[in-house]
């Protein structure tokens, strides 16, 4: 066996490194909402003669946000991928690594999806949720490297933890949709009253019809259901080896378990007459804060087998 | 009104009784609410211990707050997911899902041997839809049945129509992946009803036989039969950890643990020598070998004043901390002038704190040392009541060695000797074993289990991925009419029928 050799001087400057994507994802943040109310501004003041160079600024404003958001997601691979040098392994053992490939994965899968104009919409949803991500990880999260405990050496660490990492973007990117789903169609938004709601209701305006970010984030949400099945099967396949058995209602296979339900019930709420719409988007984004709570309480707080935040 | 008449009223009698209330629980909206009330049901289970998986948990709850734990286990909170109405929620979500699949299996069975529908009247009302002038000298219509025939849509032409659809897998696998969930939770109960696992600890060199007495502790299934226990024995040869001395913020943290057991049945006297790693069980023939856990065994020798050995031996020390001190218990009944009990402190690597005490500072053996608390007194091992071999009830025992009383605790560090107090004799601290403890598992449900998630995972994937389309092509005078319908979500539909028009266009 070949000795192992941990690096916490690479670990730490992957730590700068992923700080500079955060400051990289900031000005794509500040840019992409930037664009959202001058869109908003310029579709609520339609006759004015300057409109074809607003529609101009308005493009090199969302390019230069996809751009930035393209330069961001680079670096922080760049960040992940030192990480994962610096420990000698994978860079998903704990809640630190979890979180910024997490975060990477996310942006892949958007950066993925952005032709399509409906989710190129979304920037400003999903790299906010990124940047919360990444803050968490940098301030709370944070663990020097250590080496793998004897019960997470195995293949199935790369498939199971991998595998629920897409499911998780998957969902992110479905949460952010069913949010300016349940954003757009909001009583206080539709009625708005005050200067500021009002603002507001442009910005919404600008997003696709609420029946588009219904389809989408339906297509999101499969793809994660399905992953996250897998996830769960995998998961079983590699306590049947680690623990001798595929099931035993530990903390956190009760919330995979948990989790695996409601979005099921998701699927069968978009098969339910009275259920489409917006109960059945209320219910993914229940779904999805349950994959929050599982990943930051039941990880940090909750007892059991399972707990590898390495905090 | 009288009370007759309010009877009579609704009068559906029981059969129609039986029949709404069927059809309550087969509606997809019940499904809907058993599945969100089994997720619901699940979360505290996550929050209070589980006998099954958290013993030590429950009993903590009773030690701390007796009234509290008898209230939340009249509730079955401490057993939530064998509790009545954990089971009432999943009775009925299946019987629902079983109720709700069997009339559609009935339906997609007879939509299999139909043919597709008739062409609706007015093509324009549907989602997708073009209208195009026909191309010279052919039939679009005809043109389009061949087309959507090597698309492997099922055709029909009626007239001046064509009629397709494909996707009927999408309804196939829905249901084999709903059958699959059930399959699911039949190999789940049988497997578990059949299954057993027992726990063993053992020190090295020492040899465990697969039977009932064999155990530590031992949780089999409902229908499990120990006539059926795999006729063999499992030595412990050596148990070896490899400890992180090289990066400096790892020091001490576990690399790697491995037991070399060797496994003998009848027929095999010399037995079959393995490694068993904590990812890495032995799969014997009829039961499964993992390994769980780990610690130190020191052997210890005490002997009479006149020299005669009382007690011999290794004895399991449970580990306390993340660097290894572990607390042992040796209890000595006979051949010394009063029964004596020992509650024994062992630090692989001690060093003492300025308190005068001790505490050791890595997991590996550097500097052992073993503290001992010595008891004498009745140990209650006549008594008929099964003891705990891990604890010693120190309450009607006299002290005579350590804190609070005249005599320092009995240190003694490998190899040495050293005397007992009150002329009771010596002890020796002879070597350091290690143990290891084993899970022997069986369950011969879970490879169905397996079998049965996996064919659910491919029909979900099948079932959400492909659409259920229809495709009509009709000829309206010179023009001809293309439309599509899809059930549910269909992101290639319109490109689909779009495709579909240009090639008919170019027929010719």
């Amino acid at each position: 066996m070949n000795p192992l050799v941990l690096n916490e001087e690479l670990s730490q400057l992957s730590l700068l490194v992923v700080y500079g994507a955060m400051a990289v994802f900031t000005l794509a943040f500040l840019v992409s909402g930037y664009h959202l109310s001058q869109a908003a501004s310029s579709k609520t003041k339609t006759g004015n003669l300057r409109l074809e160079t607003k529609t101009g600024s308005l493009l090199v404003l969302e390019r230069v946000s996809l751009a930035l958001s393209i330069l961001g997601t680079l670096i922080l691979a760049a960040g992940v991928i030192m990480r994962g040098i610096a420990a000698a392994r994978v860079p998903w053992a704990n809640l630190y690594e979890y979180s910024i490939t997490g975060a990477l994965i996310l942006m892949m899968i958007y950066l993925v999806s952005v032709r399509s104009k409906e989710v190129r919409i979304m920037a400003t949803f999903v790299v906010g949720f990124v940047l919360l991500v990444l803050g968490t990880a940098v301030s709370v999260f944070y663990v020097q490297v250590a080496s793998l405990m004897p019960a997470l050496q195995s293949y199935w660490l790369v498939i199971h933890v991998m595998v629920a990492l897409l499911a998780t973007g998957f969902f992110s990117l479905a949460a952010a949709l069913s949010l300016a789903y349940l954003l757009k169609t909001a009583n206080w938004v539709q009625n708005a009253k005050t200067k500021g709601t009002e603002n507001f209701k442009a910005i919404m305006e600008i997003f696709p019809s609420k029946e588009t970010l219904e389809r989408l984030a339906y297509r999101f949400n499969i793809s994660g259901f399905i992953l996250w099945s897998f996830t769960l099967i995998a998961g079983a396949i590699w306590a049947e080896r680690a623990w001798h058995r595929y099931w035993g209602w530990d903390t956190k296979e009760v919330w995979t378990f948990i989790i695996w339900a409601l979005y099921a019930g998701y699927l069968h709420a978009n098969a339910t007459r009275g259920w489409t719409g917006k109960r059945a988007v209320w219910l993914g984004l229940i779904g999805f804060g349950a994959v929050v709570f599982n990943f930051t309480i039941v990880n940090m707080f909750f007892k059991g087998l399972h707990v590898y935040s390495g905090l | 009104m009288s009370s007759s008449q309010l009877y009579e009223s609704p009068d559906i009698g029981l059969t129609g009784w039986a029949r709404w209330i069927w059809r309550q629980l087969t509606s997809m909206r019940t499904a809907l609410l058993l599945l969100l009330l089994l997720a619901a049901a699940s979360v505290p289970g996550s929050i209070y211990p589980q006998r099954s998986a958290d013993p030590n948990g429950v009993a903590l709850y009773f030690r701390e707050d007796q009234q509290l734990a008898q209230v939340l286990d009249f509730f079955q909170l401490f057993d939530v997911y064998t509790s009545i109405w954990f089971s009432a929620i999943y009775i009925l979500l299946f019987t629902s899902l079983v109720g709700c699949v069997l009339p559609r299996t009935k339906v997609h069975y007879d939509a299999l041997k139909a043919e597709p529908v008739q062409t609706p009247t007015n093509l324009a009302r549907m989602p997708v839809y073009q209208n195009e002038k026909s191309p010279e000298g052919i039939d679009p219509v005809e043109a389009g049945k061949k087309i959507l025939e090597t698309q492997r849509y099922r055709v029909v032409r009626r007239g001046d129509s064509v009629s397709a659809e494909k996707g009927y897998i999408r309804e196939t696998a829905n249901l084999i992946y709903h059958f699959s969930l059930v399959g699911v939770l039949i190999a789940v109960g049988i497997g578990g009803g059949l299954s057993f696992s027992g726990q063993r600890v053992l020190a090295e060199g020492e040899t465990f036989v697969n039977n009932l007495a064999g155990f530590d502790s031992l949780s089999p299934g409902t229908f499990f039969d120990p006539e059926r226990l795999a006729p063999i024995s499992v030595t412990l040869d050596k148990f070896e950890v490899d400890y992180d001395f090289l990066n400096e913020t790892n020091i001490g943290a576990p690399l790697d643990f491995r037991a070399t057991v060797t496994v003998r049945t009848p027929t095999d006297d010399q037995g079959q020598t393995s490694l068993v790693r904590v990812n890495e069980p032995l799969d014997a023939t009829g039961a499964s070998v993992y390994l769980t856990g780990h610690g130190y065994a020191p052997e210890i020798t005490i002997r009479d004043a006149n020299g005669d050995i009382s007690y011999s031996g290794a004895s399991i020390f449970l580990p306390q901390d993340g660097n290894l001190t572990s607390i042992g218990i040796i209890k000595v009944p006979d051949n010394l002038p009063e029964q004596i009990g020992v509650v024994a402190f062992f630090y692989p690597s001690a060093i003492e704190l300025t308190s005068g005490a001790y505490t050791s500072i890595f997991p590996g053996v550097i500097d052992p040392l073993i503290s001992m608390n010595v008891y004498t007194g009745d140990l209650g091992l006549d008594s008929g009541i099964p003891l705990n071999v891990y604890a010693l009830d120190t309450d009607r025992l006299n002290q005579v060695a350590g804190r609070g009383t005249d005599n320092p605790a009995v240190e003694i560090r490998l190899g040495e000797t050293a005397d007992l107090p009150d002329g009771l004799g010596t002890v020796t601290f002879d070597g350091i074993k290690r143990f290891a403890s084993l899970d022997i598992a069986y369950n011969p449900g879970q490879v169905w289990v397996l079998i049965f998630a996996m064919l659910s995972l491919a029909g979900i994937i099948v079932s959400l991925t492909t659409p259920r389309r229809r495709i009509w092509v009709k000829q309206v005078g010179a023009s001809f009419e293309v439309a599509g319908l899809s059930r549910r979500d269909d992101p290639r539909l319109e490109e689909v029928v779009r495709e579909l028009t240009e090639r008919i266009k170019k027929e010719n």
